[in-house]
């Protein structure tokens, strides 16, 4: 599909909850280095999927491998210290703070006999600078606003130091400048210390800004995938959203602008 | 006042044990016989068997050991709960471990005549067994498997039924009534110590786990999916604690009878002073547990002089007040 490594990789997955089965039968490949991102209508499997590949969820059958190696064989601790999971809307504990928060990253490092080291502190610190979080360091994450709390937990995530890098809808509950603020974190972060980045997300313009490799979901399927401007189509939007759009260029970052149908005001436009 | 520090948590640990032998020489000195340092210090140096030094070593000091002892069994108990349930509210006896071991040895008691101490402490340990895990196959059952929200609507009904059915009983015979109701009512008085003595191993091994969990915990505490993607593996760290829980509420209520509200108003307290990291929050339940039911025992004898009030009475008249204050100024900030 793509060039280059796989970080990513599912073969003939099944996954249910209890008797509904979700996805049946899915292989899939995500690229090494490249932010990848799933869109999809609600229920659609996105982020059963992304669960499973966080081994939050079990399959039924089939291999989940993550570089190369199937996660089902693995020590839990040895994943989570190369694959790190943000799950949708978390919530930390009450009086705890940015700083206690990220320190728990390093759990996975842990053990009886290995104790806080100087390399623990220093990936917190690391990850608590990399997030913009440094003078926030103390604050309860109760008080702080949506953007720094989601800009908290993607540290925590960081202090695990993980090569890969799953989120299920980061931007979700944030406003705007919050979600760009989130999104261009995770975009340094991949281009800066060349992190894998898998994530759902929900505004198909920002998936189609951020990023380099887009899956669309249908019915635990994937219907259609590749660079957003190869792939995003108003057949594929009135197929997987049952929506009609418009798809312009985006007037600042040239990637695919959706306009949806509908109703709505309209206005004449003054030309000049 | 919340102490940040490390050195500051370590040094208010120590005092915290400091004052707690304090409470307890209070229990062992204070109370309806007037006795002196003197008669204390010449019971245990030189034993006559007046009545004095008798009051000091067969009835005050085995009163102070098992409070603290209780007390601090109670309070880690629910410092537990309210961490796998994530219910700030969650303790013995608000989720229907009590409740149950309760109803257990009453049932014992009046329908199989059973008198002996050591009975009684199995059966309370298998009643708040046989509870917990009522509790939680009814928290699992339906969609979205455990949540925190069912295992509390779970432990309230479990809580209801078995109280239901222990006064059903009593109504059925009232004869027993006497005998099981200052039990049921909560109380250190007049237990000896060798009813201690046979749960000490239970304890340590229920005090020991919540200790060794602390760290696990705080993970576990951020949810099920940030834990797990973390790498832990949280059917141990839940399967472990609920062990120690039942380990401790269950020594507790056999030896005490139900203490209500020690197990919730202790955690509070002292998350007020360390915050909500579980390696330091064990530690204190424990001191400050203990300190709570020494001193709230201690008061149970002078509120009604000559006359004793029940210890589970005395904790729920401080409890109330201090329930209805946490939840006016909003949970955790206590």
């Amino acid at each position: 599909m793509v060039d280059g490594m796989i970080a990513l990789e599912t073969s003939q997955l099944k996954l249910a909850y209890g008797e509904r089965v979700i996805i049946d039968g899915l292989d899939v490949e995500i690229p090494k280095g490249k932010i990848t991102v799933l869109i999809g209508c609600n229920g659609c499997g996105k982020s059963t999927l992304l669960r499973s590949m966080a081994r939050l969820l079990k399959p039924k059958t089939g291999t989940i491998l993550l570089e190369g190696q199937a996660i089902s064989k693995m020590a839990t601790k040895e994943i989570a210290k190369q694959l790190a999971i943000l799950p949708q809307g978390p919530v930390a504990p009450e009086g705890l703070t940015v700083l206690q928060l990220v320190k728990q990253g390093r759990f996975p490092y842990q053990s009886m006999l290995r104790q806080w080291s100087t390399e623990d502190e220093e990936l917190v610190n690391k990850a608590l600078h990399a997030t913009g979080l440094d003078e926030l360091r103390d604050q309860d994450v109760d008080s702080l606003s949506g953007g720094q709390r989601q800009r908290a937990w993607i540290a925590m995530t960081l202090a695990q130091n993980p090569d890969i890098l799953l989120l299920d809808e980061p931007t979700t509950y944030l406003d705007l400048t919050h979600q760009v603020e989130v999104l261009d974190l995770l975009f340094t972060l991949n281009r800066q210390e060349n992190r894998t980045i898998l994530m759902v997300l929900h505004d198909l313009n920002l998936a189609c800004r951020y990023a380099d490799h887009l899956i669309a979901v249908k019915r635990g399927a994937i219907y259609a995938q590749g660079s957003p401007e190869d792939i995003m189509t108003p057949s594929l939007v009135r197929d997987v959203f049952q929506m009609d759009c418009k798809i312009i260029s985006d007037p600042i970052f040239g990637t695919p602008l959706l306009i949806p149908h509908g109703k709505g005001r309209s206005v004449v436009r003054k030309e000049g | 006042m919340k102490i940040y520090t490390h050195q500051g948590k370590w040094l208010a640990l120590i005092i915290s044990i400091f004052v707690l032998i304090l409470c307890m020489l209070g229990s062992v000195l204070l109370g309806y016989t007037d006795t002196s340092i003197h008669t204390a210090i010449q019971a245990f140096s030189h034993p006559t068997g007046v009545f004095d030094q008798l009051v000091i070593t067969e009835v005050r000091l085995p009163r102070a050991l098992i409070g603290a002892a209780i007390g601090g069994a109670l309070a880690v108990a629910g410092a537990l709960m309210q961490a796998l349930t994530r219910n700030p509210m969650a303790s013995p006896d608000f989720i229907g471990v009590n409740a149950g071991a309760s109803f257990f040895i009453v049932a014992a008691m009046m329908l199989f005549s059973v008198t002996s101490l050591e009975a009684f402490l199995w059966i309370g340990l298998v009643g708040s067994a046989v509870t917990s895990l009522a509790v939680y196959l009814l928290g699992s059952v339906g969609s979205g498997g455990l949540s925190p929200l069912k295992i509390t609507l779970a432990g309230a009904a479990t809580a209801m039924l078995f109280a239901s059915m222990t006064q059903g009983l009593l109504v059925l015979d009232e004869s027993a009534l006497d005998q099981v109701m200052f039990w049921l009512a909560g109380s250190i008085e007049g237990r000896k110590l060798e009813l201690l003595q046979l749960v000490v191993p239970y304890l340590t091994i229920g005090f020991l786990i919540a200790l060794f969990l602390g760290k696990s915990i705080n993970v576990l505490q951020m949810g099920e999916d940030v834990a797990t993607g973390l790498g832990q593996k949280t059917w141990l760290v839940k399967l472990l604690g609920l062990v120690s829980i039942v380990l401790l509420a269950g020594s507790a209520v056999s030896v005490a009878g139900p203490i209500s509200f020690i197990g919730v108003m202790v955690p509070h307290i002292v998350k007020g002073l360390v915050g909500n990291d579980y390696r330091w929050l064990v530690p204190f339940s424990i001191t400050i547990g203990g300190i709570v039911l020494v001193l709230a025992d201690l008061a149970a004898r002078f509120v009604m002089m000559p006359e004793e009030v029940p210890v589970g009475v005395m904790t729920a008249l401080i409890g109330i007040p201090f329930f209805l204050a946490v939840a006016r100024r909003g949970v955790g900030k206590a």
